[in-house]
């Protein structure tokens, strides 16, 4: 095999790239996972994102303002799952499946006049031309703010979580609702604010890859990637340094099957292509292998209905 | 004050109402919603619901009802039973797409032969076959390596979907397509092809194998023990435990069952309606099957009656998009919003409204 004519510095930069969205997502997956509440319709929720994030960005001219939209867009459904589950009691499992097929409906009507139309470029940030830098440039000082930003949000869910009242509580609830609520803790309202983040990142995920990555809107155009951050949630044991490695590990995989691709190596398209789904799987099988490792950090009352009788 | 109080029991009434109220509850936001498009939300609903049946052009439509229906039916019977169980096969799209490689590879091997008593029950072999090796992936991964189904079952979706770009581009392309993607059209060859039993039915053998499942499910669920496993695993896991129910196996049988079942959805697919490999050949209905088993309240009686319904919204979608110029989308986000107010409403059966103050206890 040849690799010549790949660039290894390049290769990491756009690792980082590629690995945002799923970042994302996966940070706030983790946070209501870390609640109680385990959400599938990640995929749905990115891609709803994807498409307001677009959608207003194309109208406004503004990448900003399309990132804030994509949030609140994102939110919204994220809010309606929130309704369903914690005062309808609905299964969690049939609702988040419900949410990605409405979210990937929803997100197909919504982006009808918008296929093939280029959103506004949104620059990458440049530190005082520290970006010249021979290696350490491209990777660490040149770099789209969305990308700045999930690395501080791993830091600050890190943060919350180990040592913050705020973290307590929400780890309280997800690890036993009845004793947070007897407590006098608001079981239903740290619930909404997880799902409500969680969908605010999914949403800001989905649109760094219609605004940034791709740039352009096709339907489905997430292609699986929520379903890889809830992976990569599990892989990570609900720990978020672990969610970072864990989606840096899937961008690299992406990055060097594209890499891979353009350089024509003697591998099938196709099966490059399905090698981030298949790695997925692999790391998966690898980490619940180990029963006890793998339950230890999963939050107890994960996918519990909660009913307060009193 | 509004507040739930749980039931003693479930209440059966409102088992059975919840999916008419969310029918109801489902057009009327849906009529909002092509409202919102620009479009009269009574003749929308009535091009989608009614004009199928009972319009003008009903002859043509009465038969693609159960074309429609015929796979989304057996892919919804075969995953009811996981979900009864709580086992969550949410890839029967991927094990759909693998039973038409599978079956279609078979007719396609033995073409240009005659002899349909062999090359078509052979095909169909194939077909359940390649669903459930696909659904054994996770299956065996959840009971050796503790995996969690859902991600692997759906992760594969997108795995059997590259395979199915591959097969038309390469192993199964027509080898006298002039290079065009694709395979061999099943249909002109008399032995694979699953055409119409009764012409303007609609009616092929993935239909009739449809109502077989279905009975069959009947009769499982109500009558056999591992219907009386899977009922008791979904209603109280630790008393089949004691009860002796094997979970390992239980898995196994749910994955394997639903796998195979969307297999075979696959196969008559590929060897009728579609007619061949392609790169587009699958549509979703391994995605739409699991609303249709909600829908149905996971009974199998109730599957093919939500099945037909179901299969009535893509008709009649397809007939607002081509009268009306509703966006294909809107029917996929209709049928989303389906499941929504079905769970929504869902509670009633196991909770009741209270006025006033709770009564503390």
């Amino acid at each position: 095999m040849e690799f010549g004519s790949i660039n290894p510095v390049l290769l990491v930069a756009s690792l980082m790239v590629a690995s945002t969205p799923i970042l994302l997502a996966a940070i706030g997956e983790l946070i209501a996972e870390k609640s109680g509440v385990l959400n599938l319709g990640v995929e749905g929720m990115m891609i709803v994102g994807a498409v307001t994030g677009f959608i207003v960005a194309v109208q406004t001219g503004s990448p900003f303002l399309g990132f804030v939209a994509a949030a609140a867009g994102a939110a919204v459904l994220a809010f309606l799952f929130a309704v369903l589950v914690l005062f309808f009691l609905s299964n969690q499992v049939a609702t988040g499946l419900g949410l990605t097929l409405f979210g990937l409906g929803i997100s197909a009507l919504m982006g009808q006049g918008y296929v093939g139309i280029r959103p506004p470029a949104s620059p990458r940030w440049d530190f005082f031309g520290l970006s010249e830098l021979p290696v350490v440039g491209p990777i660490l000082f040149n770099q789209h703010p969305l990308v700045y930003l999930s690395l501080i949000l791993v830091a600050a869910t890190w943060y919350v979580l180990r040592s913050t009242r705020m973290g307590l509580v929400l780890r309280a609830v997800g690890e036993s609702h009845d004793a947070a609520h007897a407590l006098g803790y608001s079981v239903h309202g740290t619930r909404i604010a997880a799902i409500l983040f969680g969908g605010a990142c999914a949403g800001l995920g989905g649109a760094f890859l219609s605004l940034v990555i791709v740039p352009q809107w096709t339907d489905g155009m997430t292609a699986g990637r929520g379903w890889i951050a809830l992976a990569i949630v599990v892989f990570a044991s609900w720990r978020p340094w672990r969610v970072l490695l864990g989606a840096y590990l899937f961008g690299g995989v992406t990055v060097l099957q594209l890499n891979l691709q353009a350089a024509g190596i003697a591998i099938p398209v196709e099966l490059l292509s399905m090698s981030p789904y298949l790695i997925t799987i692999l790391v998966l099988v690898i980490i619940s292998s180990d029963r006890n490792r793998a339950a230890l950090n999963a939050p107890a009352s994960l996918g519990r209905a909660f009913h307060a009788s009193h | 004050m509004i507040h739930l109080e749980k039931r003693p029991t479930p209440s059966p009434l409102w088992s059975y109402l919840t999916p008419l109220i969310a029918v109801v509850a489902t057009m009327i936001a849906g009529g909002l919603m092509f409202a919102l498009l620009g479009k009269d939300p009574v003749v929308a609903i009535r091009t989608i619901f009614w004009d199928p049946i009972f319009g003008e052009f009903a002859f043509y439509y009465r038969g693609q009802l159960l074309v429609k229906a015929g796979p989304l039916i057996l892919i919804a019977i075969g995953l009811s039973l996981g979900f009864r169980a709580g086992i969550w096969n949410i890839g029967a799209e991927g094990q759909y797409i693998m039973g038409a490689v599978f079956g279609a590879a078979v007719g396609l091997a033995f073409y240009p032969m005659e002899a349909r008593w062999l090359v078509f029950p052979l095909m169909i072999l194939g077909g359940a076959l390649g669903g459930f090796l696909w659904a054994m992936i996770p299956g065996i991964l959840r009971t050796r390596f503790n995996t969690n189904e859902i991600l692997v079952s759906l992760l594969l979706v997108y795995v059997a979907e590259q395979i199915l770009a591959s097969m038309s581009l390469g192993l199964l392309r027509n080898p006298d397509g002039a290079g065009f993607p694709g395979s061999r059209n099943l249909r002109q060859y008399e032995s694979a092809a699953n055409n119409e039993l009764i012409a303007g039915w609609g009616m092929h053998w993935g239909v009739v194998a449809a109502f077989i499942a279905v009975i069959f499910a009947y009769i499982m669920l109500s009558r056999h023990v591992m219907g009386f496993n899977v009922r008791l695993t979904g209603e109280s896991p630790r008393a089949a435990k004691f009860a002796g129910v094997n979970p390992n196996r239980l898995i196994l049988f749910c994955l394997g069952t639903s796998g195979a079942l969307a297999g075979l959805a696959g196969l008559f697919e590929v060897a009728g309606p579609a007619g061949q490999i392609s790169i587009d050949f699958n549509v979703g209905y391994g995605f739409t099957a699991i609303i249709v088993a909600f829908l149905g309240r996971l009974h199998p009686i109730g599957i093919l009656l939500a099945g037909l319904l179901m299969a009535l919204t893509y008709i009649g979608g397809e007939a607002a998009q081509a009268s009306l110029g509703l966006p294909a989308a809107a029917i996929q986000a209709f049928q989303g919003m389906l499941l929504f107010f079905l769970l929504a409403f869902d509670v009633f059966t196991n909770f009741r409204l209270r006025l006033g103050r709770e009564i503390s206890t």
